[in-house]
This record gives C-alpha cells, sequence and structure tokens, in this order.
C-alpha cells in the first residue's frame, strides 16, 4: 500500500471545500445520530497523511449513521489518515467517479452499507488505482452503538486503515486505567467506561500480550499487597508473592510466559515467575536495600527497563532479562530534576518513554534506548504514567491539564492529543495489545 | 431455734443447687459458716464494719493501682504508636526522630509478646507506583532500626501505603512533611501493655 500513500496528494483546505460544495449541492439529510465530539472534514494540514474519504453508508438510520460517524472518528485519531466525512449526502450509487474524488483529496474512498441482515459491508477504494482494494463484511452485534457493536465498527476502521496504509489501526484497542481503587476500561475512543467485573481494591494493571489475561496488585486494607493474574473476562485470581508485602508494578514478558514485579521488605528487587505455573517466583536483581520497579521489557524479551534509586534518586536503568548487566539509562537534562520513573518501552524497541519531574511536577519524555537523545513530549499541567499504544506511536498518559487527574492520548509524532477519560479521578492506565487474536 | 434450723437450710441450698445442674456431678455442699458470736457486750467497732472499711480501702488502693497502670498502658500505647517523619525521596531515620524510635525500644522490651507493623507513606508528589517502594523502604528503615536496639525481627511487620493515605490534605511542603512518615500499630498482643520498668 506504499504506491497509495505516496499518491496521497492534498489539497488545501479552501480549494477542498470549494470542490466539495460544487460537487455536493443536493440537499443533505441531517446526521442525526452524530456523535458529541467528532470532528468531520478536513483537520490537519496536509501533506503526509492520504485523505480518505468516508461516503454516506447506505441502509437505514441510527445504524448506518453512527456507523459512519465511528469510522470517521476512528480513521482520525489514527492520525495517519485525513478523514474527508462531510455532513449528510447520499450514498454512492453505481460506479465511482474517482476523478471526483481525487479533486477531493481523496487517496481512498471508503464505500459502506448496512446490509438487510444487520452486516456492515464496507469496499475500499484505491482513487489513483481506480479499483477496490479491500472487502470487509462484519456482522454487527445488536443493540445498535452497544460496547459490542462499537467495537465490531472499531474492527472494520482497523482493517480500513491496513488497506490504506498497510499497518492494522488501534481503534479496536482498550485501556485499562485505575479510578476508584479499581480497575476500569475504556475504549481507544473513549467510549465505554466500565468497571472491570469482580475486581476491587486493586491497582498497577497490565495486559497479557494476547489480550486474554490481565495482571495487577491487590491490596488488602492492612497494607498487604499481592500481584494477581486473571482472565481479563473473570474468573478466579492467581496470586503471587515474592518476599514481604509489597508485590507490585506487575508486567508480562512478550512471550507471555513471565510475569515480572516488583517485591521486597528491606529493598526491593525485580522477582519473576510463571504467570501459569506454581513454582515460586525468582528474586532476578540484587539491589542490596535499594529499590528495583516498574519493569517493562524490550519487545524481543531479552532486556528490561525499570526505575532504581541506586544513584539516591529515581532513574530508568536497563538490565538483562536474567537481572544481570544493569545499567543506567537516564540522566537529568536542561529544566529537570533528578527524579524519573514510570518506564515503558515502546513496541518497535527504540524508546523508553517516562516521566520525569520539572517544577515540582511531571513532563512525560521519550529517550532513545541507542543514542540516549531525550524528546520531551509534554508541558501543559503535570502529566505522568505513559503507556505505548500497540502501534508504537500513540502514547496514553495521566494529566491534570483539565483539572482532575484523567487519562489523554498524545500522537508522539504530530503531538496531537485529546481527553480519553472524564469524570472521577483516572490513573495508572495500560494500553492493550490488538485485541483481534482474542476475541 | 437459729442454730436447729441451719443444717435445714443448708440441706435446701444443696438441693436447689442440685435440682438447678442436675447433670452434673453433685457439689459438695458448701461449709456452714460458723455461727455469728452471740452477743458479746459492747462490740466497739463490729467486725463487720472493719472489715467493710479494709475492703474499700483496698478497692480504693487497687483503683488507683490500676488507673496508674491504665495510665502507663496508654502512655505506653501512645509511645509506641507516634509517629517518625521523613525528608523527601528518603527512607534514612532522621536524626531528629531517633529520640521518637529510641522511646519504643524499652516498651517493646517489657511487653514481649507485642507485635507491631510499621507502615510507611509518602507525600503525593513523585510516582505513585514508586512511591509504593519507598513508603516499604521507610517501613523497613525503622525496622532496621528497631532491630539494631535488641528487637526481635518476627515482632515487627512492615507494609507499604504509598502516598494512597495522606494524614494531611494540602499541597504544600507543611502537609507534605506530615505525610512522609511511618505509622506503628499494635497487631497482637497489646491488651495489658505494661510500662517499661
Amino acid at each position: 500500500m506504499k504506491r497509495l500513500l505516496a499518491a496521497a496528494c492534498l489539497l488545501p483546505a479552501a480549494a477542498f471545500s470549494a470542490a466539495f460544495s460544487a460537487a455536493f449541492s443536493a440537499a443533505f439529510a441531517q446526521d442525526t445520530t452524530r456523535v458529541q465530539g467528532v470532528r468531520i472534514g478536513l483537520t490537519y494540514a496536509p501533506g503526509t497523511r492520504p485523505g480518505v474519504f468516508i461516503a454516506p453508508i447506505a441502509g437505514t438510520g441510527a445504524d448506518a449513521d453512527s456507523a459512519r460517524t465511528i469510522l470517521a472518528r476512528d480513521l482520525d485519531f489514527s492520525d495517519r489518515l485525513t478523514v474527508i466525512a462531510p455532513d449528510g449526502g447520499d450514498a454512492p450509487a453505481g460506479a465511482l467517479n474517482y476523478l471526483l474524488y481525487a479533486q477531493l483529496g481523496a487517496a481512498a474512498v471508503v464505500q459502506a452499507s448496512v446490509t438487510p441482515t444487520g452486516s456492515l459491508h464496507v469496499a475500499v477504494h484505491d482513487v489513483a488505482g481506480a479499483k477496490v482494494i479491500t472487502v470487509v463484511d462484519v456482522p454487527l452485534p445488536s443493540p445498535a452503538l452497544g460496547a459490542e457493536w462499537r467495537r465490531a465498527v472499531h474492527g472494520v476502521s482497523d482493517e480500513v486503515e491496513r488497506a490504506i496504509t498497510g499497518e492494522r489501526g488501534i481503534a479496536g484497542t482498550r485501556i485499562l486505567f485505575v479510578r476508584d481503587e479499581t480497575l476500569w476500561t475504556v475504549d481507544s475512543d473513549g467510549a465505554v467506561a466500565v468497571p472491570v467485573l469482580g475486581v476491587g481494591n486493586a491497582r498497577s494493571p497490565a495486559w497479557h500480550p494476547t489480550g486474554r489475561f490481565i495482571a495487577y496488585q491487590q491490596f488488602a486494607e492492612n497494607g498487604h499487597h499481592t500481584v494477581a493474574v486473571r482472565d481479563f473476562a473473570g474468573g478466579p485470581a492467581r496470586h503471587f508473592t515474592g518476599r514481604g508485602f509489597l508485590n507490585g508494578a506487575p508486567t508480562f514478558s512478550p512471550d507471555g510466559r513471565t510475569l515480572v514485579f516488583g517485591s521486597g521488605e528491606d529493598g526491593i528487587d525485580l522477582y519473576a515467575a510463571d504467570p501459569f505455573g506454581t513454582e515460586a517466583p525468582r528474586r532476578l536483581t540484587v539491589g542490596r536495600g535499594t529499590q528495583s520497579y516498574q519493569p517493562t521489557f524490550r519487545p524481543d524479551g531479552q532486556r528490561i527497563a525499570y526505575t532504581s534509586n541506586l544513584p539516591g534518586h529515581p532513574e530508568v536503568y536497563i538490565t538483562d532479562a536474567d537481572g544481570t548487566n544493569a545499567d543506567l539509562l537516564t540522566s537529568s537534562g536542561m529544566g529537570e530534576q533528578s527524579y524519573r520513573s514510570d518506564p515503558d518501552w515502546s513496541p518497535d524497541g527504540r524508546k523508553v518513554a517516562y516521566q520525569s519531574m520539572t517544577n515540582g511536577g511531571f513532563q512525560i519524555m521519550t529517550i532513545n534506548v541507542r543514542d540516549q537523545s531525550v524528546q520531551a513530549l509534554t508541558s501543559e499541567g503535570s502529566n505522568e504514567e505513559p503507556s505505548w499504544a500497540p502501534d508504537g506511536r500513540h502514547l496514553v498518559f495521566t494529566s491534570t491539564r483539565s483539572g482532575v487527574k484523567q487519562l489523554w492520548v498524545l500522537d508522539t509524532e504530530s503531538g496531537r492529543t485529546r481527553q480519553l477519560t472524564r469524570g472521577a479521578r483516572a490513573r495508572m492506565p495500560s494500553w492493550s495489545p490488538r485485541l483481534d487474536a482474542a476475541r | 431455734m437459729l442454730a436447729s434450723r441451719r443444717p435445714l437450710t443448708t440441706l435446701a441450698l444443696a438441693l436447689m443447687v442440685l435440682t438447678a445442674c442436675r447433670s452434673k456431678p453433685a457439689p459438695v455442699p458448701a461449709p456452714a459458716p460458723p455461727p455469728p458470736t452471740p452477743a458479746a457486750p459492747a462490740p466497739a467497732p463490729p467486725r463487720v464494719n472493719q472489715d467493710s472499711i479494709d475492703r474499700a480501702r483496698a478497692a480504693e488502693a487497687a483503683r488507683l493501682a490500676a488507673t496508674a497502670t491504665a495510665a502507663a498502658a496508654a502512655r505506653a500505647r501512645a509511645t509506641l504508636g507516634e509517629e517518625i517523619y521523613f525528608d523527601f525521596d528518603r527512607d534514612e531515620i532522621r536524626d531528629d526522630q531517633r529520640a521518637t524510635l529510641d522511646a519504643k525500644v524499652p516498651i517493646l522490651s517489657s511487653n514481649p509478646n507485642v507485635r507491631i507493623r510499621i507502615a510507611g507513606h509518602c507525600d503525593e508528589r513523585g510516582s505513585d507506583q514508586y512511591n509504593e517502594a519507598l513508603g516499604q523502604r521507610r517501613a523497613a528503615s525503622a525496622k532496621r532500626y528497631l532491630v539494631s536496639r535488641g528487637i526481635t525481627e518476627s515482632r515487627i511487620e512492615v507494609v507499604s501505603f504509598g502516598e494512597e493515605r495522606p494524614a494531611v490534605q494540602g499541597e504544600n511542603e507543611e502537609a507534605w512533611a506530615q505525610n512522609r512518615r511511618d505509622e506503628f500499630e499494635i497487631i497482637a498482643g497489646g491488651d495489658n501493655l505494661r510500662a517499661p520498668r
């Protein structure tokens, strides 16, 4: 699909509007189910994102209109496409006029219909090649706009994105987080924020790479913590302890076979266990009274980044997965205080995101693992607890910029941010892997 | 005549007891109290009165002693529960906090059945997760100190609440300083604390 990307040649916004008005002068039906917060139309300065025209969806009422709204928003949130989805209009019938879409700046057209049996049928057209490149046909579970229905549409969005860019999108992913001392999930578009059933007094959630299991820290009123692993959908939890009553900040290895967490009575060390086995966790690091906590694996599973107070304050270190060969990764730069923590290794392995204290608050930074070059990604409010999306370019993190701590999503390439959660304080986000395999 | 009726009364009492607890082995009837000395002339303070005075005095003394013991126990409890405070991102026992820990040592020594839980806490600054581990180190730090003063290791449990349970609300150094603390809680053997000798 590289060809399609290269073929993307977008008109300036004003020219687009003029062309659009001329082409669609017919009266448009009102899109009554437009979801609040959706931005429709040419949002960005054109240049790097191919335009995708989301045609009005043929079919009946709410399903069709809201499916289109969600498709448009998902592709917009991908930050890799420029969505062209004018309000109203009729579903295109017959052969597409590719020249017209080319003039509108579209490299691709998404032509969809809701079938009488309730399926969403989608054809993705390559405008330059004047042909259909992908067809997706997905049943829409009722009720319309229900959680499962929305996820089915997200799945279509991700297939459309794959057809156009060559890489599957992340609309179908979810984010685990902590609210009111329990675990919640929210869809990648901010919809369907719900508690995870059967989990209470929990913190620090983490996804298994299959998306089928979760690990988290379970705590009791007397301060005793264990690391718990259970099926995301429910069922009994298995509990893991290293030494003492602090057992927390769990993560899974990329192959899903190892659970690593921090534990210790005096110093805190990293411990590893088979999340499905019965052997006692084994200690990885030997901190001799210092603190090694917040582990995160390199995607090849060979190295682990973590927070250590070895220099007398928190810094991010990297060690081999067996706990040997620990090296300092971060060190303070201009305007930063000596406090860096909460590392999360990027899915492409090149960077580690972390939080760095500046002026009493925190900002999200990334450090290039190879040359240690640092990039500051946030500046507004205090921003903490970064977690990478599986596409390797989006991060979810907490921010106080709107008042109470909430989850925000940042596109590390364009700098665009959006608020993901609203309501009571939200924190400790963990972005899921692509969940298709688990469904 | 009074004396002749007494055995009957005793028997009646014994019967009552027997009927009241039929399933139990028959209790030995209490021996009849000696008959009161028949009217001695001018019994200056009657013996019974002197007894009740003595009893009252003894009771008052016991009450005072119990109050003193309770007060001492309360003081010991308060001393054991006194918090200690830390500097930002540090787990070392500050010089000005040593006396607070030192005062706990004789109480723990005098009450060998007492077990305590030390809970480390942090202020709201810093990473939530990192502070979990920092709180644990703060609790462990106080435990190390007490153990170095001779307290048995197994009598002290250490836990962390990170920054999840601030003692004081507020976003200023005064509040933060009060939140960076170890709390001490008696988890066993604390019912009858003895004051240190």
